[in-house]
């Protein structure tokens, strides 16, 4: 199957999302090209949680938040090509959730793993960290026979504009 | 006009990203696009024909199902419709899945409890998979939640809307000196992570109420009452057996304490016990009464002992019984409690179906902003118009009814008579004197008023909020106690 492909930038920047939003999960939308080998990553776009009622354990991104990104993505000439988001305290597997609500087939959906780290304390201690981030891939056609199949991932070097 | 396809439709548009249709109306429009591909039609509507829940359409940047007519609002050429398919997900629920396996670091934490054969591994991810809903986090709470988190609960609730002082940290300690004036909610939240990460603590910060508890209650299996007042004793005990869930409960007095479980399947209820509340004013909190710091730390131990025998499914709870601790003599004692079968609240035939006002129901009055001018006739005088008095050199007579102990601790120059003296020795008084009684916040004074009023003294007044009153408004070098 085709990678998910993108630089080093977004990758870091998808993971620091998550640390930002602990103990929360955070979303985002992943812009970009499908191209013959790869899906590509051109930029990761952070968006919003409105699920601020069960903000630790679910995300939803706001459908009028997703119009103005495919907006703005079709003014670059990008198309979307997946979504990320985070789970707290919780490994980088899709959840029975995570498929159920997934319905972009042909899009990729990362998820990023977040440990919540016990320290003293202090200005300047981390208070958690990103550990793996996993790609996966919606395959199927319809509702009832879709799946989430591992994806690899492949991170290249960032290369300067 | 405009249909903005998705990247997962676009298959079935031949690639397009975007089609245009002639419509009039949103209905229109889509009809107009799975007529031109059909093969869409399975993936935007179900099988009867309804718009697919994760599907959103959006009219320019309004979802249509925010505006008027929905599928039939209007659209134009300049219009421009999207289809949105949900984006959402999220980790599993913790609350329904129940966890089947202690981690490593479970294993060591709970070693001493898993060579236990009452608890074992079985009995720890009991306590694992438990939901405990604390109410209070004070002098009961603080003992409570402490030793829970510590064996390993896996859900701990605590209500408390409560900020941290220092007349608190004499029993309360789960909060520490540099607590004071946080709330208590997070003081605790943070010594209880401190004593164990792995426990999940869900605050509430709020009063609890009739209109919130049921709704609260609904997440737990077990609720530990560490309540300071009778009004939310009453809505804990009738709000646990409407949920059908235990009522681990105690209470404290100055020494003495007493515990026992109610709302038990075929147990009594709180009411069974006290059909009525006292009138009020009649039992002192511990502001007014004093506790000895140490009792609620007792007590509180015993609710979290019930509680976790509960959920183990071990020994013999205090279904039944009312355990009375007696901590100066060291005695306990123990009362059998029957359920009563005409309670109003868990008997056979209960009239009290949902929760009810518990103030009105403890006869505590209404609050209002503006104090009272007269209580039960005696009129209430404020501590500046005392000041007032004193200062124009009037012929006031100041009666003080405290003990003679916090006499010693801060007194405004009144006569002193103990509250419990006054009948034998109220023949020092001259029923016809200007006179004003005061105590420390307002309450023995009232009773102090009412009993001379009744034997002829005609001109008493109360002090309203006691020398309290006169610390925080009149004179801050008189000490608080």
């Amino acid at each position: 199957m085709q990678a998910l492909r993108m630089d080093q930038t977004q990758y870091d920047m998808i993971r620091r999302h998550g640390e930002e939003t602990f103990p929360h999960e955070c979303c985002g939308v992943l812009l970009g090209h499908a191209e013959e080998a790869a899906n590509v990553v051109v930029d990761a776009i952070r968006a919003g949680n409105i699920r601020t009622d069960s903000a630790h354990n679910r995300y939803q991104i706001a459908p009028q938040e997703l119009i103005r990104i495919q907006r703005e993505a079709r003014q670059r000439g990008l198309d979307i090509v997946g979504f990320y988001h985070s789970h707290p305290d919780h490994p980088a597997q899709w959840s029975k959730t995570d498929l159920a609500e997934a319905h972009w087939f042909g899009c990729s959906y990362v998820i990023t793993s977040v440990v919540g780290l016990q320290n003293t304390g202090g200005a300047g201690t981390a208070r958690c960290r990103a550990t793996d981030t996993n790609a996966f891939l919606l395959t199927g056609t319809v509702e009832e026979d879709k799946r989430l199949d591992a994806q690899p991932m492949e991170v290249t070097a960032t290369v300067s504009a | 006009m405009q249909i903005h396809i998705p990247t997962p439709l676009r298959q079935y548009t031949g690639k397009q990203a975007t089609v245009h249709v002639s419509a009039r109306t949103v209905a229109e429009a889509l009809a107009g696009l799975t007529s031109q591909f059909p093969e869409l039609r399975k993936h935007l509507y179900t099988e009867d024909g309804k718009l697919r829940a994760f599907v959103n359409i959006y009219r320019n940047d309004e979802d249509i199902r925010y505006i008027d007519g929905k599928e039939n609002a209007p659209v134009n050429d300049s219009d421009s419709l999207s289809i949105i398919p949900s984006i959402a997900g999220g980790a599993p629920v913790a609350e329904t899945t129940a966890a089947n396996a202690l981690t490593p670091e479970e294993m060591a934490r709970y070693s001493r409890h898993l060579i236990l054969p009452e608890v074992g591994e079985a009995g720890q991810l009991k306590l694992k998979n438990g939901r405990v809903l604390c109410i209070g986090a004070g002098g009961l709470g603080a003992p409570l939640t402490m030793y829970l988190a510590a064996a390993g609960l896996g859900t701990l609730g605590i209500v408390d809307f409560d900020v941290v002082e220092a007349s608190n940290l004499h029993r309360q300690v789960i909060h520490g000196t540099g607590d004071i004036g946080r709330p208590k909610l997070d003081s605790a939240e943070d010594s209880l992570k401190a004593i164990n990460p792995n426990v999940k603590i869900v605050k509430f910060e709020t009063k609890l109420t009739s209109e919130n508890a049921l709704r609260i209650f609904k997440d737990f299996d077990i609720v530990a009452d560490g309540t300071d007042n009778f009004p939310t004793r009453y809505l804990v005990n009738d709000a646990c057996v409407l949920s059908g869930i235990p009522n681990v409960y105690a209470s404290i007095y100055r020494f003495e304490g007493q515990a026992s479980v109610f709302g038990a399947p075929d147990g009594p209820c709180y009411r069974c016990l006290y059909p009525e509340p006292p009138p009020p004013g009649l039992v002192p909190s511990c502001a007014e009464g004093g506790v000895l710091g140490i009792l609620p730390g007792l007590l509180g131990m015993i609710q979290a002992t019930e509680t976790i025998k509960l959920i183990l499914g071990e020994g013999e709870p205090l279904i039944g019984r009312l355990l009375l601790v007696d901590t100066l003599a060291m005695r306990f004692r123990e009362l059998k409690l029957h359920k009563n079968a005409d309670c109003p609240v868990c008997g056979s035939h209960p009239t009290v179906t949902k929760l009810i006002d518990y103030a009105e129901f403890c006869g505590i009055p209404a609050k209002s902003t503006v104090p009272a001018s007269e209580i039960n006739g005696v009129p209430q005088m404020e501590v500046g118009e005392l000041k007032r008095r004193m200062d124009a050199g009037e012929n006031v007579f100041v009666l003080d009814v405290r003990e003679p102990f916090e006499f010693s601790i801060a007194q405004i120059g009144g006569h002193l008579i103990p509250l419990n003296d006054l009948p034998q020795r109220v023949r020092e008084l001259d029923p016809n004197r200007e006179t004003v009684v005061h105590c420390k916040v307002g309450g023995r004074s009232q009773r102090a008023a009412e009993f001379l009023a009744q034997r002829g003294f005609k001109k008493v007044h109360n002090l309203a909020g006691g020398i309290a009153a006169w610390s925080e408004k009149i004179d801050p070098s008189v000490p608080k106690y």
